[in-house]
């Protein structure tokens, strides 16, 4: 039956597809939207791809919006569905289960096929395209197998990113390349005879001018043959030669095609009701297999949908696409580079260096900057770029590449593009603060979408978010707002002048006395920096570490018994349950953590609570090692690979007890189907084939953040070591109250792993670790043995001996 | 206001550690007493806001926050830091070893 929608259909869920939907809807609220994709999942991230090459993470983390955004935004997604046939007179098309949509404008962003070249045994098994998540994961889990070597045939920036991924699986891996110097679309020879050395330092080899005249068979790709007789044995073959615009459904409905569907500047193909967007299109000649320029099109495919459709008004210039000027980074951790526009003028400044792998070079024709290639420094790169794009006038382009790698984010113009990915420029980042009420870069990056793709451009949003919410940049995170002293500041104070308590560090520094907001920053400090061999002051702690358990809205507290792994025994269970009986605890709950709490028990019964329960402290109530929660791994499940119950255990009798800057919750999962939601915690275990993953910076709170992987291991105890000097760097450097989540991007994945894999750093966090865990003791054996007295009761009313007295208060202030 | 202000002996001075506080019943009321640097200071125990026991709150030279949403009230008069009303402050008095405290009439003060 047809469908009655009357509105816009998308044909294609790729990133252009879904970069329509959403500038349609922005410039028209109630236009009905459909968008139909023939892959089997909502729109992702293809650009993206190459990291989760490297990492192996599911390529559901690749999604563009997760699936509300489509209810919430009114755009009906059909997924895994094909059109068959379009009829644009009548304005009805025809998907594959024979349902009709009805449509008033049609938009084709088919986008674009990877080329295979015809060669023999371009067919045989393991000669594999790079363009979707299915080719991700066969490539992966070939590279993972054992072979010998893979070969990767193109040299251009995706087949470079491929190799990439080959390699950090450990397999090695040879790109083969037709012509003499690599990504010859964006390089110059000079920055490319550097790329090869830098790639060759990642255990990429590269051979230039190898023209591919066959692959080895029979059975199955065994190598590759070239033009010259030579030859290379590879059992991986991946090919990534470049793009085929597919235009297909677009010929059948007689649109007008050369390589791609050929649009004007309105993004109006040959029948006006028709438009097509980014790779499936050609642009005045040009069809752009890069992200950025999609952005632009999507935008005036919107303009072009919107004013037609509100009565065909005269076209605005504004709303016309002219082109954009190609730019593209490449996404190999361990290169930085940078590239826009062309590779060459007639008048060239350039900056390089051979032994530090550093080229940087700035292209002018006609006085006016028209190219920029940026390798091994990307400083100042933003504003390069849109200098490349606004075709500014230059006098001396080489002191404009010297000025340009001292200038911050802040320098830059408001059009400047900032995030590539999701084509936003610094002006929508300053408008999200001004006029959006934004005061975090997190919560510009979720309104604006900048940063959320590669996240290479973080760093830069950052900086602009801090400038423009009053020069945060320039203020440290203090400790001690009051006296503006830092915890670096006061952690060297601690340790020349060796203070061992809150007070010390108070009557030395004045921290604290003001408006005691950082007591418990300070107290947290200071038992630290001491390996927990401080003088405990329990006036700074908050109330739930004087007590030791969590003070709820009406006063009372709750109780959770430590559970390690959440593993628990018929007798603690009849414990807890008697003990629930006896106090007539209000509510007893399963907690999120595996674990059992009492909720609503008076202060006053806590110690008894404790010494009949007779299990130590869950630290529910601290800033500390929570629990580890663990799913049943190899113990019983049909599917574990690992002993996630064990793991679970040892990391949390090892970490119990010790605080930390923020809470602390884990999980270990004994497969990747991730039952125990590893991947969502502060730091994380799952077991893979042949080993453990390491995460850390999860969350599921206010804000879902995925974990990092710190590392990949063998073995559970690498596993456990990994994971444990991760918790000693936390503890170290981060800031009170900071979450892992916030900590890791605040330092930088790079650096955390640098000292946490590193051999000695990380054997170094481990034995500080274990010295600060020697002095912990758990703190419900204060039961028998209080650290106050009075610490649980209200003070007794005085009883007779002392009559109350009554006359004027001497010296009272009332 | 009523006329009288009475003055009740609270506790003994060891009762609170330095930098605490605890709540206490004279004449049915309940007090929150703390042993601030700057002194001994009583206010009505419970917060205004949401009732949270301020005697579980930090205190710091002339403040307590308190535990449930970190309001701030100044010790000696009970006004409030943060935002709000302020709550009742009742004058404590060291004698010797003990602590006397001397009921403010009214049951709150005024913001």
């Amino acid at each position: 039956m047809v469908s009655m929608s009357s509105g816009v259909v998308v044909v294609g869920g790729g990133i252009a597809g879904q970069a329509v939907c959403e500038a349609l809807r922005e410039r028209a609220p109630d236009v009905p939207i459909t968008l139909v994709c023939g892959e089997s999942s909502a729109p992702y991230d293809r650009v993206r791809l190459s990291e989760i090459l490297v990492s192996g993470e599911d390529s559901q983390t690749l999604g563009l919006r997760p699936a509300e955004w489509y209810t919430d935004n009114g755009v009906e997604l059909l997924v895994g569905r094909i059109v068959t046939w379009i009829d644009t007179d009548r304005g009805v098309l025809g998907l594959d289960d024979s349902d009709e949509l009805g449509f008033e404008r049609l938009v084709i962003a088919t986008g674009s096929q990877p080329l295979m070249p015809p060669i023999p045994g371009i067919t045989l098994e393991g000669v594999h395209p790079f363009r979707d998540p299915a080719d991700c994961e066969t490539i992966r889990s070939a590279a993972t197998s054992g072979i010998e070597r893979a070969a990767v045939i193109g040299g251009g920036l995706l087949g470079l990113e491929a190799a990439r991924g080959i390699a950090a699986q450990g397999c090695a891996v040879t790109v083969v390349h037709l012509l003499d110097r690599l990504m010859e679309r964006q390089l110059d020879a000079g920055a490319s005879s550097l790329l090869a050395p830098a790639l060759a330092g990642l255990d990429i080899d590269v051979e230039f001018e190898r023209n591919t005249q066959q692959i080895i068979g029979p059975d199955r790709a065994h190598g590759l043959r070239f033009t010259d007789g030579s030859e290379l044995l590879a059992d991986l073959v991946v090919v990534s030669i470049g793009i085929r615009p597919e235009t297909e459904l677009a010929r059948s409905i007689g649109l007008v095609c050369d390589r791609g569907v050929i649009v004007d500047d309105a993004m109006r193909t040959s029948l006006p009701r028709v438009l097509a967007v980014g790779e499936c299109a050609q642009h005045r000649g040009i069809v752009y297999g890069l992200v950025a320029p999609i952005h632009d099109q999507a935008r005036v495919a919107a303009k072009t949908l919107t004013s037609d459709v509100a009565g065909g008004a005269g076209a605005d210039a504004s709303a016309l696409y002219l082109g954009s000027v190609p730019s593209a980074k490449l996404k190999v951790a361990g290169i930085d580079l940078v590239c826009a526009g062309e590779s060459g003028g007639d008048l060239e400044a350039v900056v390089s260096d051979a032994a530090t792998g550093v080229y940087r070079k700035l292209s002018v024709r006609d006085g006016r900057v028209i190219g920029t290639v940026l390798l091994g420094d990307t400083r100042g790169s933003e504003a390069l770029v849109a200098a490349v794009r606004a075709g500014e006038p230059v006098d001396d382009p080489l002191q404009a590449l010297a000025d340009a790698s001292l200038a911050g984010p802040a320098d830059l113009p408001d059009t400047a593009q900032i995030c590539d990915c999701n084509g936003v420029c610094k002006g929508a980042l300053i408008e999200a603060v001004t006029a959006g009420g934004c005061a975090t870069p997190r919560e510009v990056m979720a309104v604006t979408r900048a940063g959320t793709g590669c996240g290479s451009c973080r760093p830069a949003v950052k900086e602009i978010v801090a400038a423009a919410t009053g020069g945060l940049s320039d203020e440290p995170a203090y400790l001690c707002p009051c006296r503006k002293q830092t915890r670096e500041q006061l952690a060297q104070q601690i340790r020349d002048d060796d203070l061992r308590s809150v007070s010390d560090v108070a009557a030395t520094c004045g921290t604290g006395r003001e408006c005691g907001t950082c007591k418990p920053a300070l107290a947290y400090l200071v038992s630290e920096v001491c390996a927990n061999l401080h003088r405990e002051e329990r006036d700074a702690r908050f109330i739930n570490d004087r007590v030791h358990a969590n003070i709820q809205h009406d006063g009372t507290f709750s109780v959770v018994p430590r559970m390690y792994g959440g593993v628990t025994t018929p007798a603690e269970l009849r414990r807890i349950a008697d003990v629930a009986e006896k106090y007539e605890v209000p509510m007893v709950k399963v907690t999120g953590g595996q674990r059992l709490d009492l909720l609503g028990v008076s202060k006053q019964d806590l110690p008894a609570i404790w010494r009949d329960l007779g299990m130590p402290s869950g630290h529910a109530y601290a800033k500390a090692v929570r629990t580890v929660k663990t799913c049943v791994g190899t113990r019983f499940c049909r599917f574990g690979l690992g002993d996630s119950v064990g793991l679970g255990i040892e990391m949390e009798k090892l970490w119990e007890g010790l605080h930390t800057p923020h809470k602390v919750k884990s999980g270990v999962s004994g497969c990747p189907r991730n039952c125990a939601e590893a991947t969502v915690k502060d730091i994380g275990c799952v077991a893979v084939e042949g080993g453990w993953q390491v995460r850390a910076g999860g969350a599921a709170g206010g804000n879902v953040r995925e974990a990092d992987i710190l590392t990949t291991v063998t073995t559970r105890a690498e596993a456990l070591r990994v994971a444990t000097a991760f918790l000693q760097f936390y503890r170290e450097n981060a800031d009170y109250k900071e979450r892992t989540y916030d900590f890791i991007p605040r330092v930088g994945l790079e650096k955390v792993r640098e000292v946490v894999l590193g051999e000695q750093s990380g054997a170094a966090l481990r034995e500080r670790l274990r010295i600060a865990k020697v002095a912990t003791q758990d703190p419900w054996l204060e039961r028998d043995d209080p650290y106050h007295r009075h610490q649980f009761d209200d003070l007794a009313a005085p009883e007779a001996p002392e009559p109350a007295l009554v006359g004027p208060p001497a010296g009272g202030e009332l | 206001m009523s006329a009288a202000a009475t003055t009740h002996y609270a506790c003994s001075v060891d009762d609170i550690p330095r930098g605490e506080g605890r709540t206490i019943t004279l004449d049915g009321r309940r007090i929150a007493l703390f042993r601030a640097a700057g002194g001994w200071y009583a206010l009505d125990a419970a917060c205004p806001h949401r009732g949270g026991p301020l005697a579980d709150g930090i205190v710091c030279d002339r403040a307590v926050i308190c535990p449930l949403h970190d309001r701030r009230f100044d010790l000696a008069t009970g006004a409030p830091l943060t935002t709000g009303d302020g709550v009742a402050a009742h004058a404590g008095e060291v004698r010797g070893q003990r602590i006397f405290v001397t009921l403010a009439a009214a049951e709150r003060r005024a913001a």
